[in-house]
């Protein structure tokens, strides 16, 4: 009885745990498979190298390892600037305020669009000589002339430029989670705590951060996968590497593959990105755990 | 009883049939994968009077963006499903992998027939980068591999009319580098951009550093970097590498131009915001689709040295390959035969604005194409060199001239930073 009923269980996971293994775990595998080999994609024959490629990434790759801080220090803004502004707005239309479900539509239009259309679009916005500079001309017309420049092509304004338009875009989602994680909160909390002469900022202090963790922890983790492999937005807007200052690792994986015809050595770069977002991600569970 | 009789006689009629050999009469269908947006409508027409013509149905399917295609090509190349005739974006080294892979058909015998009758119908420059000599450092055996269907040149371009509100002659391009650089200081009084390109893209930096670096210390020396035997250290490479921060500093080239894709170049120039342009002569139908009223002039990159002539990347256009695992390769090779035929060439050129691989169609070509043919007198292409330099070198003495561009590295720095990933390079090679 005992054996029927566990085979019961596992018929109903099986189809999940088949569908899971063909498409994440089997290519994981065999992609890490093609990284222990020299090839250059086109080829039948295939050079084992044993651990050389990863070897090679670690010691010898400086571009890979500029390209992982580049996205670290996008993911960092995205995580920071892009959430605060998503988790304010969503207080915000959580309550009782005029045109709040226009704002929601507003809000949510960004991620919608596709990379490219904002890439343009901001390209044109920003960019002096082939846009309508906008930027420039606001600081110019509000007496900060001498900031005025060309934001994406100065080494030292291009990855945030890149970073606050990848904000724009990105903060609907955790704008549109953090709304919904609102409004799963009683409303009859707040009323007792304001029954018992709670103010609002120990309302929000006491029963809107600690029950928005899980959520928080949610977006965070969503932004950091999705900041990491960010790349379409960076050539839409800087045209690519931009002599490594706006390189991230998708765009190093793809110059192996495409540039140097090293498919063996970008799938040696595909499953390093891969467990660097794994742990990554590992680490912010088991904090919010610990937290919760 | 005389149902199952009836079934019995339907099992075996359709057994029978189906298993008959195929009518020999049917003409083959043949397939073409190709990336050029520009060129489909032609190619759909050439191919109903291609079927008009011989009865054979030509399928030319399209698939865009150029990157896109790309990959789609090497998937089918790995899966070994390829069509009948198609063509690769790529360096001479994925040509190679290609036809070691047997993916290639060598047209070689087909060229030379009838005494060399389909060969001699091409620029020899347009042949050479679909060949390969004998012993080439790829390890292939000597042949063409694949057939040219138009060709280009890559130069300069200048706006006339912004030449004259210069003050200067809209008859008289530069031809010193010198010149060039005093341009520059009256671009940049004027408040005007300059030279624009898809230098955010970085493969035409190295285009334009090559020509330089062919003027600058000849064709011998710089194969002689690429085997290994001269460091990019040299003076002279310093002198290439210097010339981006002169050009720079002299204000010829155009703000932002390190971060700029060559369709905002290109729609710069077209609507007569920049001065110059560095383009391959498929701009001659872009900037005709932006701005038909555009006065420009072609011109080569202005020497900095008399000692060695300026070279310029040219040759093949595109180049369509036969599939060597295709059924129908004798059909699609009498395509491309057909396709490269005088009238055909004359059409193409005239439809698309691109200068035909089939030197006796330039005869009714625009003038300014034939400024764009005129530069095939020097043109050269890292595909007819026979040897070829690292991707990593290459990557890293492009992103070095951006960072010499923006005023991060000094041409020295770049230098010393290529050579050490050559140095690197070329110890991983010894060991192989």
């Amino acid at each position: 009885m005992k054996i029927k009923n566990a085979l019961e269980n596992y018929s109903f996971v099986l189809p999940a745990v088949t569908i899971f293994s063909i498409f994440y775990i089997i290519p994981f595998i065999w992609v890490f498979q093609l990284g222990l080999f020299d090839w250059d994609g086109i080829s039948f024959t295939r050079v084992f190298v044993g651990l050389q490629n990863f070897k090679e990434i670690f010691l010898q790759d400086s571009n890979w390892w500029q390209s992982m801080w580049n996205a670290a220090y996008i993911t960092l803004i995205a995580l920071t600037f892009q959430n605060i502004l998503a988790f304010m707005l969503a207080l915000a239309c959580d309550r009782e305020i005029r045109m709040k479900n226009f704002y929601r539509v507003i809000f949510f239009i960004p991620p919608v669009l596709s990379e490219v259309v904002v890439g343009m679009a901001w390209r044109f916005i920003i960019n002096d000589i082939d846009g309508a500079n906008i930027i420039n001309r606001t600081l110019t017309s509000m007496g900060f002339g001498a900031l005025a420049h060309n934001w994406l092509s100065d080494p030292n304004t291009a990855l945030t430029t890149v970073a606050l338009v990848h904000c724009w875009k990105g903060f609907g989602w955790g704008f549109l989670i953090f709304l919904a994680g609102l409004q799963t909160i009683p409303r009859e909390l707040y009323e007792a705590a304001r029954v018992d002469g709670a103010s609002a900022w120990q309302s929000f202090k006491k029963i809107t951060i600690p029950l928005m963790v899980p959520v928080m922890v949610l977006v965070a983790i969503l932004t950091v996968l999705g900041t990491m492999q960010v790349f379409v937005l960076i050539v839409s807007l800087v045209g690519g590497e931009f002599a490594g200052h706006t390189s991230v690792p998708v765009l190093r994986i793809l110059a192996s593959m495409r540039g140097s015809s090293r498919f063996g050595y970008a799938c040696a770069q595909g499953i390093t990105f891969g467990m660097v977002l794994i742990a990554i991600s590992f680490i912010q569970y088991r904090f919010s755990k610990k937290g919760h | 009883m005389w149902r199952r009789g009836l079934g019995i006689f339907l099992f075996l009629l359709f057994t029978i049939l189906g298993c008959s050999p195929a009518k020999t009469d049917l003409k083959p269908s043949i397939s073409v994968w190709h990336w050029m947006t520009d060129r489909d409508p032609a190619f759909q027409e050439l191919a109903k009077k291609y079927e008009s013509l011989t009865g054979v149905k030509v399928n030319f399917e399209l698939y865009a963006p150029s990157d896109a295609y790309s990959q789609k090509i090497r998937a089918a190349a790995q899966g070994i499903n390829l069509p009948d005739v198609f063509g690769i974006l790529g360096e001479k080294r994925d040509f190679a992998s290609f036809i070691k892979a047997g993916h290639i058909l060598d047209i070689t015998p087909y060229m030379e027939a009838d005494n060399e009758n389909w060969k001699s119908r091409f620029f020899p420059k347009a042949l050479a980068v679909n060949e390969f000599g004998p012993e080439n450092s790829y390890g292939i055996k000597p042949g063409i591999f694949a057939v040219p269907i138009d060709i280009m040149t890559i130069q300069m371009v200048y706006n006339k009319k912004l030449f004259s509100q210069l003050g200067l002659n809209p008859n008289k391009p530069p031809k010193t580098f010198q010149e060039l650089l005093d341009i520059g200081a009256k671009i940049k009084a004027a408040g005007m951009q300059g030279l624009v390109s898809g230098w955010g893209e970085v493969w035409m930096i190295d285009c334009l550093a090559n020509n330089y670096a062919f003027n600058i210390m000849g064709k011998d020396k710089v194969l002689a970097t690429i085997r290994g035997e001269v460091a990019y250290t040299d003076p002279d490479w310093i002198k290439v590498l210097s010339i981006f921060k002169q050009m720079q500093d002299s204000g010829v080239l155009a703000k932002g131009l390190v971060t700029m894709i060559n369709k905002s170049a290109e729609q710069l120039f077209a609507n007569e915001k920049a001065v110059f342009a560095f383009n391959g002569s498929w701009c001659v139908n872009v900037y005709k689709g932006m701005n038909p009223s555009l006065e420009y002039g072609a011109m080569l990159p202005p020497e900095i040295s008399n000692q060695h002539p300026m070279a310029i990347w040219g040759g093949a256009g595109s180049s369509f390959m036969v599939n060597g695992r295709s059924k129908n390769k004798e059909a699609a090779v009498k395509f491309l035969i057909w396709l490269t035929d005088q009238d055909q060439q004359v059409y193409l050129a005239q439809a698309t604005n691109n200068l035909p691989a089939n030197k006796n169609s330039l005869s009714k070509i625009p003038e300014i194409l034939s400024q764009f043919a005129r530069g095939m007198d020097y043109a050269t292409h890292p595909n007819v060199w026979g040897v070829s330099e690292f991707s990593l070198v290459i990557e890293a003495f492009d992103r070095g001239i951006q960072s010499i561009i923006i005023g991060e590295k000094s041409p020295e720095q770049v230098a010393a930073e290529v050579q050490k990933i050559k140095d690197r390079e070329m110890a991983k090679k010894r060991a192989k």
